[in-house]
């Protein structure tokens, strides 16, 4: 148990001191790769994002007509809170709006446990 | 055929096999996926198979997409996450060889149909919630209720949550078929272009350098392309898989 203890104790220091060193290659490889071609996969990420959200709304509007016979209502309010989807989805794969179901804090966290 | 871009996505029956009117015939993609698996599962027993203690190139290999994934996963779910190893590890290895088997000429592409696609992503939102619903109850449904939200608002706004949840599998299937298929289809375009504008005498095969060029940089963007979306897949499975192990957290 201590010698594992130690192991792991000597592990962290290995890490640290590898860290310590990393930075100035890490930054480098970072700066090199902001060309055109990541511009690229970023924009097909973002319109598949953005796409998804909408198809997503759409079909279960169109499910919800079918089942419901609510034609066209469902369909037309389902696809504009796809729209809403979707932007929500690009604007968290750019980090802009925090992440799915996290909660900022602690403080805050405890308005919509009532509901 | 030589010219047609769409050639390469045709699937073709090797073994048809019909079991109660459905079609289950043994296809070029399922003969792909087969090799896929054969492959990595080959490498992967040969180059550990010595396991030494100052590992061979091979071996090297193979610890290196141990780690890759092991520290990707852990970044993303925590240490909890790594009871999904495993699943993570054979996507990423699944998906990576299939996209680099693809760029094999006249190889089939499997990752370049989106039902393909599609079945891996659903298999793991399906794992997310299978197993966010095992693991905390109806708590999992917190996931789609932000916090600091007025309760005016709130139906609108789990309505939103809920249909973005449900986008995940289209994006995440989409992004990875469109970047295989597109890649496909431009160098066999371009590489098109080049026995076409070769066939004008000697002007045409002075242009035909250019597309030939072109093509060669893009066999190389090919390369990247193919390990950046199979990076980005693992990478979202691990997100996902995070909301599934702690959902609000």
């Amino acid at each position: 148990m201590a010698r594992e203890d130690d192991l792991d104790r000597r592990r962290r220091e290995l890490e640290a001191a590898l860290s310590a060193r990393r930075p100035e290659t890490a930054d480098e490889g970072k700066s090199a790769k902001s060309g055109g071609l990541v511009g690229a996969g970023n924009a097909l990420k973002l319109s598949s994002e953005f796409i998804a959200g909408i198809v997503v709304g759409a079909g279960v509007g169109w499910m919800i007509d079918r089942l419901a016979g609510t034609s066209p209502f469902g369909l037309v309010i389902f696809l504009l809170l796809g729209f809403c989807a979707g932007v929500l989805n690009a604007l968290r794969a750019t980090g802009q709006i925090a992440e799915f179901g996290s909660r900022s804090s602690g403080k805050d966290g405890d308005g919509d446990d009532r509901n | 055929m030589a010219s047609d871009p769409i050639h390469q996505f045709n699937i073709s029956k090797l073994v048809p096999i019909e079991i109660g009117g459905l079609d289950f015939s043994f296809t070029n993609s399922s003969a792909f996926m087969v090799a896929t698996v054969v492959a990595a599962g080959a490498f992967l027993f040969v180059s550990t198979a010595s396991r030494g203690l100052v590992p061979s190139r091979m071996q090297s290999i193979a610890e290196m997409t141990y780690e890759f994934v092991a520290n990707m996963l852990r970044d993303a779910a925590g240490s909890q996450g790594m009871k999904f190893f495993p699943f993570v590890f054979s996507l990423f290895v699944f998906v990576l060889v299939a996209n680099l088997l693809g760029m094999f000429p006249y190889f089939f592409t499997i990752t370049s149909h989106i039902i393909v696609t599609f079945a891996l992503a659903i298999l793991v939102i399906g794992t997310v919630i299978v197993y966010g619903f095992w693991k905390h109850g109806l708590g999992f449904l917190n996931l789609f209720v932000p916090s600091g939200v007025p309760g005016v608002l709130l139906p609108l706004v789990i309505a939103i949550e809920i249909i973005s949840f449900l986008s995940r599998p289209i994006s995440l299937s989409v992004r990875l078929f469109a970047n295989m298929l597109a890649g496909h289809i431009t160098l066999k375009v371009f590489a098109g272009f080049v026995t076409s504008l070769s066939a004008f005498g000697v002007v045409g095969i002075g242009g035909a350098i250019l597309p030939l060029g072109m093509t060669v940089a893009l066999t190389g963007l090919e390369f990247l392309v193919a390990f950046l979306q199979a990076y980005v897949f693992a990478v979202l499975t691990c997100m996902y898989l995070n909301d599934a192990i702690h959902p609000g957290h």
